[in-house]
């Protein structure tokens, strides 16, 4: 039975690294930009919802309603001003870019914030949990997966049934001609990153109020967005959801064996993927 | 007044230079043919006239006003639409995608569209396009009228728009251009690698493109079917017009020397 139970804590779990990936997923599918910063900006996040809880009194869930606006502003304004001047044949600029930005934000964060690390109180929510069986699990990892899945569904019906996705999907497929249709690239590539944002920042309220964070935790979380991505396969945003799901699995699991392994299990359960499928679980065609 | 016009026309990829001070013209209704041997020139004509290649303002006029120096969706905006050489579809889209896209950007999100379509209809006066009649899908090209041009396109409406064999993509290319209600239609190289009755039929719909109120410039390696359905030619070779005129006044010898340089 407890192993019944690891499992379910882990397909949970995986519903936060689902989180974590989606946005880089979504900006990778459409504009093949590998954003380092990703994992700095959910940390960005974080402290912004820390900041209006603390300074405003706002419930987490009702700051990060205040929250998403700003990050969508900050993610348009980011593609806009800065990394579409790096998009282009050569893979190397936009990755130097956003590897930039991650150290600019992680110096700013430990700048305003300090090295400490923080939490975001969710008050009884945190300790709340509910029996599913011969399981229980906690309402915020529920609430994360719960959310993990509308968030994926969201992404899913704007990528194939509206007329911005298929902006997006034909700009993803050929710019140039997209142009042709009247489309402008630069405005659909910061319109994806302002939508990620929003999904980021989705992220960072569970990140904030699920573990502490400091200004240097942004790489790790970055890697296992990658590593979701990957598995799910590039593009493809169920993917990222099952992708999640296997690195949370695999933790839990690696953890319940040896509370050492926890990390490793993960990362070893991304390598056989790999080996065994390169392309992902859930390859969206070329 | 002249729809559309080059002058002096000079395009670069680099150091490269593709075009010499080429000088078109396209008037009202009419269908222009661009002929020209591989490497004369001619794609790089149609990626300046749509905004692809960057040119100086006045080297491309279109009513009079300079666009040489405006990026592709604007062109596209102002009515002018190509259909790209190697249909170039979107593989992620179906085929009524592929149409539906050819038509849902021309409305324009620019505010700069609106405020300009807006004081078009406060003054009466009608500005290079009309956005309201886009939007609401009151020009003669809609889903309906591109697949009455190409029946199998309807039947095969779900399907992805690369998995068509080369005609039916060929046709898929120029009812999305349509989509849009262009004024002017830029084909370029529409029969390339087609089979000759699937190049009959492509090419039998392009009257009905005409009649529908735009005008054409249709590039070609064919000469003869350039010369059938042209009002006027003109032919490239190594970046320069070396011949122009209608179809009728010149002589199989005359488009054989601009053609290839030489006399047969």
């Amino acid at each position: 039975m407890i192993w019944i139970d690891t499992i379910v804590q882990g397909i949970l779990l995986g519903g936060l690294y689902a989180l974590f990936a989606a946005g880089l997923s979504l900006v990778f599918g459409i504009m093949r930009l590998v954003n380092l910063a990703h994992g700095d900006l959910i940390v960005l996040g974080s402290y912004l919802i820390l900041l209006l809880v603390s300074a405003l009194g706002l419930h987490p869930f009702a700051a990060v309603l205040v929250a998403m606006p700003a990050m969508f502003l900050l993610g348009w304004s980011l593609q806009k001003l800065v990394l579409n001047r790096a998009l282009g044949e050569d893979i190397l600029p936009p990755l130097l870019v956003t590897f930039g930005l991650s150290i600019v934000i992680q110096n700013a964060l430990q700048e305003s914030f300090s090295a400490d690390s923080q939490r975001v109180s969710a008050g009884a929510l945190e300790t709340a949990s509910v029996s599913l069986g011969p399981v229980t699990a906690g309402v915020m990892p529920l609430l994360t997966f719960g959310s993990a899945i509308l968030v994926i569904l969201a992404l899913n019906h704007l990528f194939y049934r509206t007329a911005i996705g298929r902006a997006f999907r034909a700009t993803s497929d050929d710019a140039v001609t997209a142009g042709l249709m009247g489309i402008r690239p630069d405005r659909v590539f910061a319109l994806a990153t302002a939508i990620a944002m929003l999904v980021v920042t989705i992220a960072a309220l569970y990140l904030g109020t699920r573990s502490n964070f400091d200004p240097s935790i942004g790489p790790a979380r970055l890697i296992y967005a990658f590593e979701a991505v990957i598995i799910g396969g590039l593009g493809s945003l169920w993917g990222t959801l099952a992708g999640g799901v296997v690195i949370g699995v695999a933790q839990t699991l690696g953890a319940a064996i040896n509370p050492e392994w926890q990390i490793l299990a993960g990362h070893v359960a991304f390598l056989i993927v790999l080996l065994i499928r390169p392309r992902g679980l859930f390859p969206r065609e070329a | 007044m002249t729809f559309l016009e080059t002058q002096g026309l000079t395009a670069h990829y680099g150091d490269f230079q593709a075009l010499f001070g080429v000088d078109i013209r396209l008037e009202p209704g009419e269908t222009v043919a661009i002929i020209g041997a591989n490497g004369a020139g001619k794609t790089s004509l149609m990626r300046s006239l749509t905004g692809v290649l960057q040119n100086a303002p006045g080297q491309i006029l279109h009513k009079q006003e300079k666009i040489g120096h405006l990026p592709p969706d604007t062109v596209m905006k102002r009515g002018i639409a190509m259909v790209p050489e190697g249909r170039r579809l979107f593989p992620s889209l179906t085929v009524e995608e592929n149409l539906i896209i050819g038509g849902q950007h021309k409305g324009g999100a620019d505010l700069g569209d609106r405020i300009g379509s807006w004081l078009a209809r406060l003054t009466g006066s009608s500005g290079p396009m009309d956005v309201a009649a886009c939007r609401d899908g009151s020009g003669y090209w809609t889903l309906d009228t591109v697949y009455a041009l190409f029946p199998v396109l309807h039947e095969r409406r779900h399907t992805p728009g690369t998995a068509l064999s080369g005609g039916q993509q060929q046709m898929v290319a120029i009812g999305r251009a349509l989509m849009s209600n262009p004024e002017i239609l830029l084909c370029d190289e529409i029969s390339l690698g087609l089979a000759p009755v699937v190049i009959r039929d492509i090419y039998a719909a392009l009257p009905l493109i005409k009649d529908s109120g735009a005008s054409l410039i249709v590039v070609e390696q064919d000469i003869s079917q350039a010369l059938r359905v042209a009002d006027r030619v003109y032919c490239m070779m190594e970046g320069r017009i070396t011949l122009s005129g209608r179809p009728s006044e010149i002589s199989r010898e005359d488009i054989h020397t601009a053609y290839f340089g030489a006399a047969a």
